[in-house]
C-alpha cells in the first residue's frame, strides 16, 4: 500500500527549507499526475548530512504539463516533463 | 628581467617560476578551488579509514572501463527480442542485470520514443547519468547550460542538436534528480529489415540515448 496512486493527482509542496534538496526549485508548488511508484529510499536530503537516511521514503515520478511550469513554454500543450519526488514533498489534492 | 631570465638560455639559478618556459608544458596547471576540495575529502576519507587509495583507484578505473557501445547492445536486443523488450520497460534495472550490468543502488528506467513521443534525459540538480551502461557523460550533459535550458526549451535544444521534433509529438523531458538512472530507447530506423544485433548496436550513438539524436540507418 503506496501513499499516492498511478494517476492520482498531486501537489508538490511549495516549501524552501535550507539544505541540500532534492526538490528542483521549478517545480515547487507544481501540480502533476503520479507516472509511477518507484521504491522506497533512504532519504538523501538526511544522507547528505551524515544521517543514516531513515525513515525511507517512497519515491514517484510525477509528470506535470510544461505549460504549467513555464507560462510563457514554446511547444505544443501536450509536451510534459517527468521527476522524481518523495512523499515528504507531495500533498493531496481534494476533490 | 634579463636574455637569461626570458629563457634564452638554461639556467640553473632559484625562482618562483613565474614565466614558461619556451618549449615546455608546464605540469600542472592551477589546481581549482572544487579540485581542491574534492582532493582533501578524498585524503580525509583515506585517513579515517573510510576508502582506501585502491577503492578509489578502482572505481575510476571501472568508470573509465564504461563505454556507450554496452548502451547500444542492450538497444539493439530490445530491438530483435520483443520479450526482452517488455522486460526491459518494466524492469530496467533486473532485464540490464541479465546481461551483465549492474546498476549499483540506483534503479534503471528506460523510456521508449515512439510515434508519438520523443523522450530526452537532463539531470538538472547535477549530472546523474546511466553511467554503468553509458559511461562518463559528455561535458555537455553536465553544463549549466544544458541542464537549464533542456527543461525549459527542450525543443529549441534538440534543434541544436539537429533533431527536429515536430508538435504532433510530444516531447517529454525526465529531469533524472534522484534515485532513477534513465535510458531512451530509440525507434528502430527503417531501412535496418534483417540487420543483425551487432549491425543495429553500431548505429546506436550515446546521445540516441540520451534522447538529443535518433538514430538512423547509416
Amino acid at each position: 500500500m503506496t501513499m499516492f496512486n498511478v494517476g492520482e493527482r498531486v501537489r508538490i509542496r511549495d516549501s524552501h527549507p535550507p539544505g541540500h534538496r532534492r526538490t528542483p526549485f521549478y517545480a515547487r508548488g507544481k501540480t502533476g499526475v503520479i507516472e509511477r511508484f518507484c521504491g522506497a529510499f533512504r532519504n538523501p536530503e538526511e544522507l547528505a548530512y551524515g544521517f543514516d537516511g531513515t525513515p525511507q521514503r517512497e519515491l514517484y515520478r510525477v509528470r506535470i504539463a510544461q505549460t504549467d511550469i513555464w507560462p510563457d513554454y514554446k511547444g505544443p500543450p501536450g509536451d510534459t516533463l517527468d521527476l522524481e519526488i518523495y512523499d515528504h514533498w507531495l500533498e493531496k489534492i481534494e476533490g | 628581467m634579463t636574455t637569461e631570465e626570458r629563457g634564452g638560455a638554461p639556467h640553473g639559478h632559484d625562482h618562483d617560476h613565474d614565466h614558461d618556459h619556451p618549449g615546455t608544458t608546464p605540469d600542472t596547471n592551477e589546481t581549482g578551488y572544487y579540485e581542491l576540495m574534492a582532493q582533501a575529502m578524498k585524503e580525509l576519507l583515506i585517513e579515517k579509514g573510510v576508502v582506501t587509495a585502491d577503492d578509489v583507484r578502482r572505481n575510476l578505473e571501472f568508470l573509465d572501463s564504461r563505454d556507450p557501445a554496452d548502451g547500444a547492445r542492450i538497444v539493439a536486443r530490445a530491438w530483435t527480442d520483443a520479450d526482452f523488450k517488455a522486460r526491459l520497460l518494466e524492469d530496467g534495472t533486473a532485464a540490464v542485470e541479465e546481461m551483465g550490468f549492474d546498476m549499483g543502488d540506483a534503479e534503471l528506467v528506460v523510456v521508449e520514443n515512439t510515434d508519438d513521443v520523443h523522450n530526452m534525459i537532463v539531470c538538472t540538480l547535477c549530472s546523474c547519468y546511466p553511467r554503468p551502461i553509458l559511461g562518463l557523460p559528455p561535458d555537455w550533459y553536465k553544463s549549466k547550460s544544458y541542464r537549464s535550458r533542456a527543461v525549459v526549451e527542450p525543443r529549441a535544444v534538440l534543434e541544436e542538436f539537429g533533431t527536429n521534433v515536430p508538435d504532433s509529438k510530444t516531447v517529454r523531458v525526465h529531469d533524472s534528480n534522484a534515485d532513477m538512472r534513465y535510458l531512451v530507447l530509440p525507434q528502430r530506423p527503417e531501412g535496418t529489415d534483417g540487420w543483425s544485433a551487432e549491425q543495429l548496436a553500431a548505429i546506436v550513438t550515446r546521445d540516441a540515448m540520451v534522447g538529443v539524436t535518433v538514430p538512423a540507418a547509416a
